[in-house]
């Protein structure tokens, strides 16, 4: 029974369970030879999800429709813009990422105008965003690829201690994003928010300037992560979000935040991220194609939502 | 005379689709003829129909994020199965149809998130349909080939396949019974319980209805494109959402429209016309569709306002 309350409490450790299983599976296969490689490039990879997956997380955790999906445009707009700006020159780099905040700044500040101003849905406003947000990417990109600046590029790709330096960079901003949703009152305001808008509206919290805040910080995390995909993969290009849409609302809720909005959890983030890379890299080890790959993903995101729902309705 | 709310609602979709259908007009007038018109509309009827699916979908509050790739899907089955061994091809369809049905049941047992859920099987869709055809090909069944192409006399095919289904998803989820303890599952599910109906039989009916006009969708797809591939239809997701907002339909509550879902979808396609016509950069085309859902659900605001205040009076 202990085990069981455990398990209810802290709802994340379903998914580093099965990012576990899914690494030794892996690994196994490959006769243990892999190990090392296989872990240095999920680290990397799932640092990418866990940073846009963490914005969605505040945005989800604002109760049931709230949801951004300018989330690829504005990575792809970051991206590019700040490598334009940087120009391959060292000097910039603070530059450039000070404008990619900027970028996303304005990109939150207009979803939620969009949301407030015009009562579209979430959904819709975010969605109406993105296609203008993509289109300035189109018109800004024209097709070259700019490279980044070389130090950016090395930081980018490189590893501390074994560790790939942006996955410590995401380290960091969960740890911020931890403090920030367990210890401060902002958080406790978009927990609230979630759980019942109009009961934190009685209570004197100021909803309408939480949620500001929420897409805001969502959208500026997204063009930073937009910023250092674009520095690690050498060069911006316009389709280089598309894959994080799906992405960031499937490690947010695979994690173990509660879809209908007040309860978030930080550490599942990692978990799913880490899963969701291994999981592919677990189909490619063992040769299936495309189509078998796309599908046994699907299955298995969905056996894990079963799995991991079934806690929900025991109660 | 008293205009029901309902009514109110359905004004701000057809009036902007008949401003946008003017402005096309009032820029090239050759588009107001049989085969302009119908090469403007030609594309919606596919998108309409996804656009009716993604609809009963929300009426359960629920939102079906494999819309796309599941039309991608149906339309592979159509440019194969469907046209080289038909009885093959209709038993695909009903498995797909019974998924359907069943994911409706999961997400309702088990208490999931419909997103994540869907979000999950839109991988599935996508695999099979990869599998089916890895790479572009197949050919349209001659019946569905020759019905999107057919032309009936006066009114062109797509503006007769649009009122076609606009009329029967308009009898089968505002008229008949069916349809009122659907709408009733989004507004209230618990009293529809207790009045005695099943919730769950409703769903897996109401998903599997989805699953039925996704199917035709496909198959409508293909009829327009002669042949298929895996990834036809990914933005019908998107398109098929927005077209059921701009309708007047709602997230959660059961309150959804099907004239104005198809109107919805009209509007949609029209919108990408419009802009080519206006001459806008390539680069800005999206955006500008962008621009003009803003625009379309602010004068929606501004209606529900109106309508809010002589409520009142």
């Amino acid at each position: 029974m202990t085990l069981h309350h455990l398990l209810m409490a802290k709802p994340w450790i379903w998914s580093f369970a099965a990012t576990i299983t899914v690494w030794i599976v892996t690994v196994l296969f490959t006769g243990g030879a892999s190990s090392f490689g296989l872990s240095q490039a999920a680290l990397t990879f799932a640092a990418f999800s866990v940073v846009v997956g963490i914005g969605q997380m505040f945005v989800i955790t604002l109760g049931p429709g709230n949801i951004d999906l300018s989330v690829p445009a504005t990575m792809t707009l970051s991206g590019t813009l700040a490598l334009k700006l940087m120009d391959v020159q060292d000097g910039m780099i603070v530059v450039g990422l000070l404008a990619s905040i900027g970028i996303g700044l304005i990109i939150g500040i207009g979803n939620y105008v969009l949301i407030k101003a015009l009562r579209i849905p979430p959904i819709i406003a975010t969605l109406s965003m993105s296609f203008i947000v993509q289109s300035v990417a189109i018109w800004s990109n024209r097709g070259l690829r700019i490279k980044p600046p070389e130090t950016l590029a090395d930081f980018a790709t490189s590893s501390l201690f074994g560790i790939p330096n942006v996955a410590l960079v995401a380290l960091i901003l969960s740890i911020a994003a931890w403090v920030l949703l367990e210890k401060s009152i902002y958080g406790r305001w978009i927990s609230a928010i979630g759980q019942s808008t109009f009961a934190a509206r009685m209570a004197g919290i100021p909803v309408d300037g939480t949620r500001l805040v929420t897409y805001m910080l969502c959208a500026v995390l997204a063009s930073v992560c937009g910023y250092l995909l674009a520095s690690f993969s050498g060069g911006a290009a316009l389709n280089m979000g598309s894959e994080y849409l799906l992405m960031s609302i499937a490690v947010v809720v695979i994690g173990g935040t509660a879809v209908a909005g007040g309860n978030s959890n930080i550490p599942g983030i990692w978990g799913a991220s880490l899963f969701m890379f291994l999981v592919v890299s677990m189909l490619n080890t063992y040769g299936f194609g495309a189509g078998f790959r796309l599908i046994l993903t699907g299955l298995i995101i969905i056996a894990v939502i079963l799995l991991a729902g079934g806690r929900q309705s025991l109660r | 005379m008293k205009l029901s709310s309902g009514t109110i609602r359905l004004i701000i979709p057809a009036a902007s689709l008949v401003l946008l259908l003017a402005a096309v007009f009032y820029m090239q007038p050759r588009a107001m003829s049989y085969t302009g018109l119908n090469l403007l509309f030609n594309l919606a009827v596919p998108i309409a129909l996804a656009t009716i699916a993604q609809m009963l979908i929300m009426s359960v509050n629920d939102l079906d994020l494999s819309m796309g790739t599941f039309v991608s899907f149906c339309a592979c089955v159509s440019a194969t199965f469907l046209q080289s061994s038909p009885a093959l091809g209709i038993l695909i369809f009903l498995g797909a149809i019974a998924a359907y049905a069943l994911i409706g049941v999961v997400i309702y047992v088990r208490d999931l998130p419909s997103i994540v859920v869907t979000l999950g099987m839109s991988f599935v869709w996508g695999g099979l349909a990869v599998l089916i055809l890895p790479s572009p090909g197949g050919t349209a069944p001659t019946w569905a080939r020759w019905l999107m192409t057919a032309k009936p006399p006066l009114v062109p095919m797509a503006i007769v396949a649009s009122i076609l289904i606009a009329a029967v998803t308009h009898c089968i989820v505002m008229r008949s019974s069916f349809g009122v303890l659907m709408r009733g599952v989004g507004g209230n599910d618990r009293s529809v319980e207790r009045a005695g109906w099943s919730v769950l039989g409703l769903r897996a009916a109401t998903y599997a209805l989805a699953g039925f006009f996704a199917v035709l969708a496909g198959i409508a797809l293909v009829g327009l494109t002669t042949s298929a591939d895996a990834n036809i239809a990914l933005r019908y997701t998107l398109l098929s959402i927005a077209g059921v907002i701009l309708g007047g339909g709602q997230f959660v509550g059961g309150k959804v429209s099907p004239i104005g879902a198809v109107i919805g979808a009209l509007t949609l396609t029209l919108a990408g016309s419009f802009l080519s016509f206006m001459r806008i950069s390539p680069d800005w085309q999206i955006g500008a569709q962008g621009a003009i859902l803003i625009v379309v659900l602010a004068l929606r605001l501004a209606l529900n306002r109106l309508e809010k205040r002589e409520k009142s009076e």
